[in-house]
C-alpha cells in the first residue's frame, strides 16, 4: 500500500505544478498557448481531485474530478478557442504591463499569500497545511491576470483561473465541498462561460473590438 | 595525498575530454541533420593547429588583451578542479563552494569583455556589452537555482550537496525540479548554445560570444576556445552530478571509481544527445527576447525557492 508520506509528497507536487500553471498562464503571449495552459490547469485540477479521493476514500470526489476533467480540461478551453476563431480577434494576449514585471509581481503575491495564510495553517490538517498558501496565491495570480490583460477573453480566462484555484484549495485543504454544491458550481461556471461568449459578441458589435479600454471611454 | 592526486587527475580528465565532448555534440548534430560531420579528433587537430600558429595582435592592443586568454583558461581550469566528477570528497571542492564557482565564471567573463573592448573595435565593444547585459541576468538565475539545491542539502559546498543528493532520500521534491529547469535554461545561455547564441556562425547581428573573441588568433584563440569547451563540459557535469549523482564514488576504490566514470560518461552522452536534439529542432531566439528567457530562468528558480519554503518546510 502507498504510504501517507508519499501521498503527502504527491499532493505538494500537485500544488507546485498548479502554481507553475498559474505562472505559465501569466507568461503566455499567444492566445492558443494561453488557452492550452488553461486546459492543462483544468486537467491538473481533475488529477488532484482524483488523488485526494484516492487518499481519503471519499468516492464522491471522483465525480467532481470527472466533471473537472470534462468541463475545465476540455470543454471550456475549446469553447473559448472557438470564440476566438469566430470573432477573428488578434491572437496576441496584449498585456498592459510587460510580461516580466507581471511575473515579478506574481512572485511577490506568492510570498504575500504565504504570510497571510501562516495563521490559518496552524489550525488545519498536517497533510494539506501548505496547500492553502499556494491556492490563495493562485487566486491572487488569477486576479492579476484579470487586471493586467487588455482583452475581454483573457479577463474571462483569468476569472476562470481564479475559480480553478478556489476549487483546488477547497479540494486539497478540506477534501472538497458537498457533491451537490460542486456539481452546481461546475455547471454555473459552464453557463458563465457561455454567457461571457455572448457578451464578447455584443461587445464587439458595439465597439468593433474586444479591447476593454473602449468600455471605459464611452460614457 | 591520494585524494589530491585523484583531484588533479579528475581535473585533467575534464580539461582533456572537453574538446571531445564538443566533438561528440557536433557529431550527434551532424547525424541528426543527415550529414557525416567531422571526425571526433578534428577538434583536437584544430586546437593543435591554432597552438602552432603565430598569434597576430591588433594594432594598439595592450597587455590586457594578451593576458585575457590565460586568465580565462586558468579560471575555467580551476573551476574544473572544483567540480566533483567521479569522486565526491575531493580536497579542492571541499575548500571552495558553489559561489566560488560562479565567481570564477564571472572572472573569466569579465576578462573576456575587457579583452574585447581593449582593441577598440566596434564588434568587440558590442559583444562585450551584450555579454555583460546577459550575464547580469544569468548570474542571479544561476545562483538562485543553486541556492534552492543548497537549501535542500543545507550547504553550499558542492561535495556536501552531491553527497546529500546521493545518499539521503529526499523524496519527491518539486523545488528540485524547478531548480533543474532554471539551471538547464541558464546552462544553455552560459555555454552559448542554440536558442541563445549560435556557436557555429559569425553572423554579426546575432552573435554574442563570437563577437568578443573576433580579434584573437593563434594560441590565444586556442586557449579561449578550449576554455569554452571546458565550460560546456563543466556545466554538463555539474547538472549531472547535482541532479542525478547515482553511481558517483563515495570512497576511493578502483571498482567504485570505474563505475562512477562509466555512469558519468553514459549520463553525459544522454545529456549531449538531448542538447543535440534541442539544437537541431530549435531556431535561434531573437536577441531582444533573451532578457525574457533569462528572466524566465530567474523566475523558475524563485518559484523553486518559494515551493521549498511553502511546501517542503518543516512540518
Amino acid at each position: 500500500m502507498i504510504s501517507s508520506e508519499f501521498l503527502r509528497q504527491l499532493s505538494s507536487l500537485a500544488a507546485a505544478l498548479f502554481l507553475l500553471t498559474a505562472f505559465s498562464l501569466l507568461a503566455q503571449r499567444h492566445m492558443r498557448a494561453f488557452l492550452g495552459w488553461f486546459a492543462v490547469q483544468g486537467i491538473l485540477l481533475a488529477a488532484t481531485s482524483a488523488l485526494v479521493a484516492f487518499s481519503t476514500g471519499i468516492y464522491e470526489l471522483y465525480v467532481s474530478a470527472f466533471l473537472a476533467l470534462i468541463l475545465k480540461g476540455f470543454l471550456m478551453p475549446w469553447l473559448l478557442w472557438r470564440i476566438v476563431i469566430q470573432l477573428g480577434v488578434n491572437r496576441e494576449v496584449e498585456p498592459l504591463i510587460n510580461i516580466f514585471p507581471t511575473m515579478l509581481i506574481a512572485a511577490t503575491l506568492v510570498l504575500f499569500a504565504y504570510y497571510v495564510s501562516l495563521p490559518i495553517q496552524k489550525t488545519t490538517l498536517v497533510m494539506t497545511r501548505n496547500i492553502i498558501a499556494i491556492g490563495l496565491a493562485c487566486v491572487l495570480i488569477g486576479m492579476l491576470i484579470m487586471i493586467t490583460r487588455r482583452k475581454a477573453i483573457t479577463q474571462v480566462v483569468g476569472y476562470l483561473a481564479m475559480e480553478n484555484a478556489l476549487f483546488f484549495t477547497a479540494t486539497a485543504a478540506t477534501h472538497g465541498m458537498p457533491l451537490v454544491v460542486e456539481i452546481g458550481i461546475a455547471f454555473d461556471v459552464l453557463i458563465a462561460a457561455l454567457i461571457f461568449g455572448l457578451f464578447f459578441f455584443q461587445i464587439r458589435e458595439t465597439f468593433d473590438s474586444l479591447d476593454l479600454r473602449h468600455l471605459e471611454d464611452k460614457s | 595525498m591520494t585524494l589530491w592526486l585523484l583531484n588533479i587527475l579528475q581535473a585533467s580528465l575534464l580539461i582533456g575530454l572537453a574538446p571531445l565532448t564538443v566533438a561528440a555534440l557536433r557529431k550527434m548534430k551532424a547525424i541528426l541533420q543527415n550529414r557525416r560531420g567531422p571526425g571526433l579528433l578534428q577538434v583536437y587537430r584544430d586546437l593543435a593547429k591554432l597552438f602552432c600558429k603565430e598569434p597576430i595582435l591588433p594594432q594598439g592592443a595592450s597587455w590586457i588583451f594578451r593576458l585575457t586568454p590565460y586568465v580565462v583558461f586558468a579560471a575555467t581550469a580551476l573551476a574544473c578542479a572544483i567540480v566533483p566528477v567521479v569522486l565526491t570528497k575531493t580536497p579542492l571542492s571541499a575548500a571552495a563552494d558553489v559561489i566560488t564557482l560562479v565567481g570564477l565564471f564571472a572572472l573569466a567573463r569579465f576578462f573576456t569583455a575587457l579583452g574585447a573592448m581593449d582593441t577598440g573595435t566596434a564588434f568587440g565593444g558590442m559583444g562585450a556589452s551584450r555579454e555583460m547585459t546577459f550575464a547580469a541576468l544569468a548570474e542571479p538565475a544561476m545562483l538562485m537555482g543553486v541556492f534552492v539545491l543548497s537549501m535542500a542539502a543545507e550547504s553550499t559546498n558542492l561535495s556536501t550537496m552531491i553527497h546529500t543528493m546521493h545518499m539521503s532520500h529526499l523524496g519527491l521534491r518539486p523545488s528540485l525540479a524547478f531548480a533543474l529547469t532554471a539551471l538547464l535554461l541558464v546552462a544553455i545561455a552560459e555555454t552559448g548554445r542554440i536558442p541563445v547564441d549560435n556557436p557555429s556562425t559569425h553572423l554579426e547581428l546575432t552573435m554574442i560570444h563570437e563577437a568578443m573573441i573576433l580579434e584573437y588568433s593563434g594560441r590565444y584563440l586556442a586557449l579561449i576556445e578550449w576554455a569554452n569547451q571546458m565550460k560546456l563540459l563543466l556545466f554538463a557535469t555539474l547538472l549531472i552530478n547535482l541532479f542525478s549523482p547515482w553511481g558517483i564514488a563515495e570512497e576511493i576504490s578502483g571498482s567504485a571509481l570505474l563505475i562512477a566514470l562509466g555512469t558519468w560518461a553514459v549520463k553525459l552522452l544522454l545529456l549531449l544527445g538531448m542538447l543535440a536534439l534541442l539544437e537541431t529542432s530549435m531556431a535561434k531566439m531573437r536577441i531582444f527576447r533573451l532578457p525574457e528567457y533569462l528572466g524566465l530562468a530567474f523566475l523558475v528558480a524563485i518559484l523553486g525557492m518559494l515551493t521549498h519554503y511553502i511546501l517542503e518546510g518543516p512540518t
